[in-house]
C-alpha cells in the first residue's frame, strides 16, 4: 500500500523535475504572445493560438506532439499537406474587395516593387550563412502575408516554420510604426504633400466576376507551382463576387477561417518546442524578418518616386508604402501620414487600391519563387 | 550551383517575373473594362 502511494506521489512529481531550463523560456516566450495578442492586440486571432500551442509542446511529458500526440495530428494533417494556409486563401479571397484595384489598375505595379524586400532579404540571408532552402523560407517573410510565408516555409524549410511565422504576424501588426519612418526619410517634403485627383472609373459586374478567373488562368500560366496559392485566394474572390453562393462565401470568410486559423495557430505554436526553437538562427530569422519589411518599404516607397517622375508629380510616392499584403493597414499608414504634411490630400483611396495589389503581389511573388525554383531544379 | 549563383538568379527572375506578372494582369484588367464597360443602369438597379 505504502509503495502504491510513493509510485502515486512519483507520477505528480514526473513533470516538476523534467521541467528544463529551455522548457521555461519557452513558456514565458508564450506567455509573452498571450500578452501582445491580449494585450496589445497584435494579431490576436494567430498570436493567441500561437503562443497557448508553445505552451502546451513545452510541458514535459505532455507528449503533444509525440506520435500519437494531439497537436502532432494537427500539425502533419494541415501544415505539412499545406491545406491550412491554403483555406485560409480562401477566405481572404472572399474578405478581399478589389475594386479599388480595378477602379486603377496602373497601381498594381507597386504591388509588385512591394515584393522586392522578399528578394533582397533573401540575398542578405545567404549571406549570413543560411541554406539556399532556408535563405527561401526567410525572405518570404517580406510577402507581409501570414499565410503566404506559412505555405512557403512548411514546403522549403520547415524547421524554421514558427520563427517565420511569428515574425510575419508580428512585424505585420507593427505595419504603423515600420513604415513611417522610412516613408519619412525617402520622400521629400514637396512630394509629400502631393494631391492625388480623384480616380472615379466605375467598374462592371462582369469584369469583377471574371477578374479571379482571368487572374488564376493568367498567373498559373507563368508560375504553375504557384496555382494552389493563387487558385484559392480568386476562388474565395469569385464566390464573394459571383453573388450566387452566399453560403459557401459565408462559410469561407467565417467557420473555415475561424476553425482552420485555431488549428494554424496551435500547429505552429507546436514547433516551438525549446530544444527546435531557442537558437541564434531564430533571432536572426527575427531580425531578417523585420529588415525584409523595411526593404519592402523603401523599394515600395522608391518605385513611387520612380512614378510621380514618370507622370509629371501626380502620384503621391507615399502610396508605394502600401504595396504591401498588409491590408489595410498599410494604407491608413499612408493616408495618415499624407495628411501629416497636408491637410487637403486624401490618399487612402489610391493607397487601398496600392495595397489589394500588394495582396495579389505578395501572391504572385510567392509563385514566381516556386516555380523558378522548380525551374533550377531546387526544391 | 554556388549560392550567389542560385541567390542573384532567384532574386533578379523573381523581381523580374513580380514585375512582369502584376503589368500583365494590369493589362488584362484594362482589357476587361473594355469589352465589358460599366454602364449606368447597374448603378441604378445597384440603389433599387
Amino acid at each position: 500500500m505504502e509503495s502504491a502511494l510513493l509510485a502515486g506521489l512519483q507520477g505528480l512529481l514526473d513533470g516538476p523535475s523534467h521541467l528544463e531550463l529551455g522548457q521555461i523560456v519557452m513558456i514565458l516566450t508564450g506567455s509573452l504572445l498571450l500578452y501582445l495578442g491580449i494585450a496589445k492586440g497584435f494579431e490576436p486571432l494567430l498570436l493567441l493560438p500561437i503562443g497557448f500551442g508553445a505552451i502546451l509542446v513545452n510541458i514535459p511529458l505532455a507528449g503533444l506532439m509525440e506520435k500519437d500526440g494531439v497537436l502532432r495530428f494537427f500539425y502533419d494533417t494541415g501544415v505539412l499537406t499545406e491545406v491550412f494556409p491554403l483555406l485560409i486563401f480562401v477566405g481572404i479571397g472572399a474578405m478581399t474587395d478589389f475594386q479599388p484595384l480595378l477602379e486603377n489598375p496602373k497601381i498594381i505595379l507597386l504591388g509588385a516593387a512591394g515584393q522586392f524586400g522578399i528578394f533582397l532579404t533573401l540575398l542578405l540571408a545567404l549571406a549570413l550563412g543560411f541554406e539556399k532552402l532556408e535563405a527561401v523560407a526567410i525572405g518570404i517573410i517580406g510577402a507581409c502575408d501570414g499565410p503566404t510565408a506559412i505555405y512557403v516555409s512548411s514546403k522549403y524549410a520547415p524547421h524554421l516554420l514558427a520563427a517565420v511565422s511569428v515574425a510575419a504576424y508580428s512585424y505585420m501588426s507593427l505595419v504603423p510604426l515600420i513604415q513611417p519612418p522610412i516613408m519619412r526619410l525617402l520622400t521629400t517634403e514637396k512630394e509629400k504633400k502631393i494631391v492625388m485627383g480623384i480616380v472615379k472609373q466605375p467598374v462592371s459586374k462582369t469584369t469583377k466576376i471574371l477578374f479571379p478567373v482571368v487572374v488564376t488562368i493568367a498567373a498559373s500560366l507563368v508560375a504553375p507551382l504557384g496555382t494552389p496559392l493563387i487558385g484559392m485566394v480568386m476562388l474565395g474572390n469569385l464566390m464573394k463576387e459571383c453573388g450566387v453562393v452566399e453560403r459557401l462565401k459565408h462559410a469561407s470568410e467565417n467557420e473555415i477561417t475561424n476553425i482552420v486559423t485555431l488549428l494554424l495557430g496551435l500547429s505552429i505554436g507546436a514547433t516551438m518546442e525549446a530544444g527546435k526553437f531557442l537558437r541564434l538562427e531564430t533571432l536572426m530569422v527575427l531580425g531578417l524578418g523585420l529588415i525584409a519589411i523595411v526593404l519592402d518599404t523603401a523599394v515600395g516607397v522608391l518605385f513611387g518616386k520612380l512614378m510621380c517622375l514618370l507622370t509629371g508629380g501626380k502620384i503621391n510616392p507615399l502610396i508605394g508604402a502600401a504595396g504591401i499584403s498588409a491590408f489595410p493597414m498599410s494604407a491608413r499608414v499612408v493616408q495618415v501620414e499624407g495628411q501629416k504634411y497636408n491637410k487637403k490630400s486624401y490618399l487612402l483611396m489610391h493607397a487601398m487600391s496600392a495595397n489589394a495589389a500588394g495582396q495579389i503581389g505578395s501572391v504572385i511573388a510567392a509563385a514566381v519563387m516556386l516555380s523558378v525554383l522548380k525551374g533550377m531544379g531546387i526544391g | 550551383m554556388d549560392i550567389w549563383t542560385f541567390g542573384w538568379t532567384v532574386a533578379l527572375i523573381g523581381m523580374g517575373g513580380t514585375m512582369l506578372v502584376l503589368w500583365l494582369l494590369s493589362l488584362l484588367v484594362l482589357l476587361l473594362k473594355k469589352i465589358f464597360p460599366y454602364k449606368g443602369e447597374e448603378a441604378a438597379s445597384a440603389k433599387e
